[in-house]
């Protein structure tokens, strides 16, 4: 199998011009975009995810590599067939009713669709009904809220009322996050996982899943 | 510059056990505490407690105010609680704050019409955050405006620009910035005022950030600010850059705080 080791590592230092070198050179030697696409950049999103987790980087070089992926995979798009990208699963995500903060759940989208998630984000202020309506509409995997007020979280048991009413609630996974929110308030609201941050929220979404 | 002491917030665990307990005595010496470091207002915030929030921050106001003779900024974006948190208030307190978004205002207008009190307004449009300083500029002045309908004198009207991390965007310090300098000329006499720390979202050393971030601010025009005001090395730029744009005659406040080991 190719070594995409120097691939990992522009992706992980985020230096666009090597990544699309080193993509370019690889399709042209023959490798599978599939094989680009998991192990030269998926694999390193993951390690930037987990890095990013420990405090070894920050916001603004985990959206530095995923711009690089986001253009690597750009090259790489033509060369994919009918049925080759699989994802890890399909993730419905918002922040909630009442709240119009939007950096904490679009760096845990970008995370995500790096991990290899498919990704459909509702924006911000959205409200339970739309949630279970969006969600019924798309049958996701997991419903992912964020909430950055410790006055909106509350609409994060209502979501999860309206997707019971809506009878979804058994058929995704539901994950909670943002500033006010914890692991214990994820417990008391019948939350499936609570992530503390974008790199950890990509770990539990597999755990819930069971993927990797 | 008006300074607001801004650790009598429950997101922080220690006062949330305190208040949790009832720990008069804690919460008392936080106050006194950033009181004698230099605050004109004491932030108040209860907002962890879900449910609970009137009664706690009720219990603040009155435990804070038997300590320390400031006004309070009431710091919630809940209705109910500001006007129940009010009525327990000694003096005017700082309305912390009011917004744009439709639910908000209706509620909190009457309320902060009724009696006299100082108001943060802060940028935030019904629909979306504001990005750019034009954005900002547009909702500040759409809410001085109905303030002072309303009967607010423009002196007592605090805006706060909101400000977003540079982590995210490296154009948000001047987003922030640009609307500071634009509020402050297009009308004089009304105060801006910001917290620091979400500059820094997302990056190492965060103080180090703030504290430059505090600086640039005041250089631009930032009337009042919300920080902790035992921070001495953030307490120290506050002075020295205050000084230097010649709001400190002779040099008094600066010396001032030389001779009382205030510096550092």
């Amino acid at each position: 199998m190719r070594d995409f080791k120097v691939l990992n590592d522009a992706v992980i230092k985020g230096d666009i011009k090597t990544a699309l070198l080193e993509a370019q050179s690889a399709l042209d030697a023959g490798a599978n975009a599939q094989d680009i696409l998991h192990d030269g950049l998926i694999a390193a999103m993951d390690e930037v995810g987990e890095r990013f987790s420990k405090g070894q980087m920050f916001v603004p070089q985990m959206l530095r590599s995923a711009k690089t992926m986001q253009e690597c995979t750009k090259l790489l798009e033509p060369f994919f067939q009918e049925g080759d990208v699989i994802y890890k699963g399909k993730v419905l995500i918002g922040t909630v009713k009442g709240d119009l903060h939007d950096i904490g759940k679009n760096l845990v989208s970008m995370m995500m669709e790096g991990a290899g998630f498919k990704i459909t984000d509702l924006g911000v202020d959205v409200s339970p009904e739309k949630f279970a309506e969006k969600a019924q509409e798309m049958q996701p995997d997991i419903v992912g809220m964020s909430a950055l007020l410790s006055t909106t979280m509350t609409a994060m048991p209502r979501t999860i009322e309206a997707l019971e009413k809506a009878g979804i609630r058994d058929k995704v996974k539901v994950m909670i996050g943002g500033a006010p929110v914890t692991e214990k308030y994820a417990q008391e609201i019948g939350a499936d996982s609570y992530a503390s941050d974008a790199g950890s929220a990509v770990g539990k979404a597999k755990k819930l899943l069971g993927v990797d | 510059m008006i300074i607001v002491g801004e650790k009598i917030n429950t997101s922080r665990k220690s006062i949330e056990e305190a208040v949790e307990k009832r720990d008069a005595a804690f919460i008392a010496r936080v106050a006194r505490e950033q009181a004698e470091a230099g605050a004109h207002y004491i932030d108040v915030n209860a907002g962890t407690f879900v449910g609970q929030e009137i009664d706690y921050l009720c219990w603040l106001v009155e435990t804070v105010q038997s300590e320390v003779g400031l006004p309070l900024s009431l710091d919630s974006p809940n209705p109910r609680a500001l006007s129940e948190a009010m009525k327990r208030h000694k003096g005017e307190p700082m309305i912390n704050s009011i917004s744009l978004e439709e639910d908000r205002f209706q509620s909190l207008f009457p309320i902060i019409t009724s009696q006299p009190c100082h108001v943060v307004a802060l940028c935030m449009a019904q629909t979306s955050m504001p990005t750019t300083v034009e954005e900002r500029v547009q909702v500040g002045s759409e809410l001085i405006h109905k303030l002072t309908g309303g009967g607010i004198p423009l002196e007592k009207i605090y805006v706060d620009p909101l400000v977003q991390p540079i982590s995210v965007d490296t154009g948000m310090g001047i987003a922030t910035l640009g609307a500071i300098n634009r509020i402050m000329n297009d009308f004089p006499g009304v105060n801006t005022i910001c917290g620091l720390s979400n500059i820094s979202f997302g990056l190492p050393e965060r103080r180090i950030i703030n504290r430059n971030f505090l600086a640039l601010c005041i250089a631009y025009g930032l009337s009042a600010v919300i920080l902790d005001p035992a921070d001495k090395q953030l307490m120290t730029t506050l002075v020295t850059v205050e000084m230097l744009l010649g709001r400190d005659e002779y040099c008094g406040n600066f010396i001032d705080a030389y001779q009382n080991g205030r510096l550092a």
